[in-house]
């Protein structure tokens, strides 16, 4: 049994939105400093398991754990990197504003000072330093995408979370990105979150692909992969180097790097 | 000129204590226009407002018939009004946070729902009831007692705004990362709502429902188009309302036109030119990068 603390964990937890039944007795966990990628096709259930997460829906069966409680009261300990596709570019607001957004709590007003220095440390962290009073619908999408990683890791955040951080992304924004999460690894659990099923990053321990459903269910479940490292991968994905998924290497969900075997402890 | 001339020695004139009160609602109004207007307009619930102002003429109507009548006597129509619009806020907010589908139809019903019970009671109403006056309204009957009401919303919304300022940008921005830093988004929502409503109410009895909707949305949006911030177009909004409120007062003078509907003319045609421009100006800024 390993002494590392378990940042997440889905125990057999089902989720349906009314007569449509999305996930079934899902079961995986993380450890604290994990880099882990959970892939599957769009549809799948990527997005209910990441909004499960995050506390924005709750299960109907089972339980998930985030740091040892409910995703609600501990989601302030995630830095959330949306793909966030709805942005409004005639919102007005500056790059400095939108950091500074990552280190609000609740509804207090306190703290703007620690806020700016927070913020500005965020964006040194994503090079982005010198564009932090330029307007937020100025910069580029792997630009934009930058800054919502220094958004979330504004509050200093146990577990970052990306949602399709790749997705439009220049080559050179990406190799930076992966620059900013090679220097998190090992600090900070990661999660990566991606419709990407063959190849994941490098940096990446653990792989959970969506999409299997056990024999006799409707939802679909989560299932734990091998990975290999893919030889003369192109430099432009994941700044250089990447995994490939071994979708016919099935481990179980709940199986663990830590203690060399399956783990419900 | 004769007529500009007058219309500064109308304000100055003991005589004509309505130009003055014109003015000075017109700056006051111009504050929640600003304020609240930005948060609409960034939120984009100009349609929510809309559809609260318009059924606001609802509560109006019912207020009316039932002073008139003397079933409720002394009944005034805001009274009605305000009631009616918490209600029509109340029911937007909970079908726009609850229902999944048909959320504009819901909103558009009670838009014209609450328009026509008003057009019903008031034609029940004895004597003549005009309901153009309540579309339009006639910012020169406006009374000191009015003034103070406005004055107080504007000093709560102000306080509000700067008070909760990062959580209405954060929810405004980004509703779901908001929520994952603990804001309670749904009750921000709602308060937003409420607020607005309030705001539709003192400022419709004034100006009218369609001024209301017209300068809630278009100084805000001008000024968004300069705006480096949600704070800026706050305040530039709450300028350029200023700048049309007085405009339109001094050409409704001078023309002997509804003060109301020039002003709305003003708002609209200085919002249409910006854009106009703002598109010019991006169009030849994308062409010159495209050619070197």
């Amino acid at each position: 049994m390993s002494d590392v603390p378990i940042a997440l964990r889905f125990s057999h937890v089902a989720f349906s939105y009314e007569a449509l039944s999305v996930l079934e007795d899902v079961n995986f966990h993380i450890h604290a400093g994990e880099f882990s990628a959970l892939v599957g096709p769009n549809g799948s259930g990527k997005t209910t398991i990441l909004k499960l997460i995050l506390g924005l829906e709750q299960s109907q069966k089972g339980e998930v754990l985030l740091f040892g409680d409910a995703p609600r009261k501990n989601r302030s300990m995630i830095g959330y990197v949306p793909q966030h596709i709805t942005y409004d570019p005639t919102f007005p607001i500056s790059v400095l504003e939108v950091v500074r957004m990552g280190g609000l709590l609740s509804i207090s007003r306190k703290g703007r000072l620690e806020r700016d220095t927070a913020a500005y440390a965020a964006l040194e962290q994503v090079e982005l330093r010198d564009l932090a009073q330029r307007p937020y619908s100025e910069l580029s999408g792997g630009q934009r995408r930058r800054v919502l990683v220094a958004r979330a890791l504004v509050a200093g955040p146990k577990m970052l979370i990306l949602d399709e951080p790749t997705a439009n992304m220049d080559a050179e924004s990406e190799k930076r990105l992966f620059d900013t999460l090679r220097f998190f690894k090992g600090k900070t659990t990661i999660l990566i979150v991606t419709h990407d099923m063959s190849t994941v990053s490098s940096l990446t321990d653990r792989v959970f692909c969506i999409g299997a459903q056990k024999p006799g269910q409707k939802g679909r479940t989560v299932v734990q992969h091998s990975l290999e490292p893919l030889l003369n991968s192109p430099t432009e994905l994941y700044g250089g180097s990447a995994l490939r998924v071994l979708h016919d290497v099935e481990l179980p969900a709940d199986y663990c790097t830590f203690d060399g075997g399956p783990n419900n402890g | 000129m004769d007529n500009l001339f007058g219309f500064f020695s109308a304000l100055g004139n003991p005589d004509f204590p309505f130009v003055r009160n014109a003015l000075l609602a017109g700056l006051l109004s111009s504050i929640l226009f600003g304020v609240i207007g930005s948060v609409v307009t960034v939120k984009r619930i100009a349609g929510l407002a809309g559809a609260i102002s318009h059924a606001v003429l609802g509560g109006i109507g019912i207020a009316l018939y039932l002073s008139a009548t003397g079933k409720v006597p002394g009944i005034t129509p805001m009274a009605g009004a305000i009631v009616f619009a918490i209600l029509a806020a109340a029911i937007i907010g909970v079908v726009s946070l609850k229902a999944k589908q048909r959320e504009d139809t819901v909103i558009q019903a009670i838009w014209a729902i609450g328009m026509s019970i008003g057009v019903l009671f008031m034609a029940k109403t004895p004597g003549y009831t005009d309901p153009s006056s309540y579309l339009f309204g006639n910012i020169l009957l406006i009374s000191t007692k009015d003034l103070v009401l406005l004055f107080s919303l504007d000093v709560i919304v102000i306080l509000l705004a700067w008070r909760f300022y990062p959580q209405i940008e954060a929810t405004s921005f980004d509703e779901e990362f908001a929520q994952v830093r603990g804001i309670p988004t749904q009750w921000v929502f709602l308060l937003m709502l409420t607020i607005t409503a309030v705001a539709v109410v003192l400022l419709q009895t004034f100006v009218g429902i369609v001024m209301v909707i017209a300068m809630l949305t278009l100084p805000a949006g001008t000024a968004g188009y300069w705006a480096k911030n949600l704070a800026a177009m706050m305040g530039l909004g709450t300028l350029f309302s200023a700048l049309f409120s007085f405009g339109g007062l001094a050409a409704g003078w001078m023309l002997d036109v509804p003060v109301g509907a020039m002003v709305v003319v003003i708002a609209g045609g200085v919002f249409l030119g910006t854009a106009a421009t703002k598109m010019l100006l991006t169009y030849r800024r994308r062409r010159a990068l495209h050619h070197d």
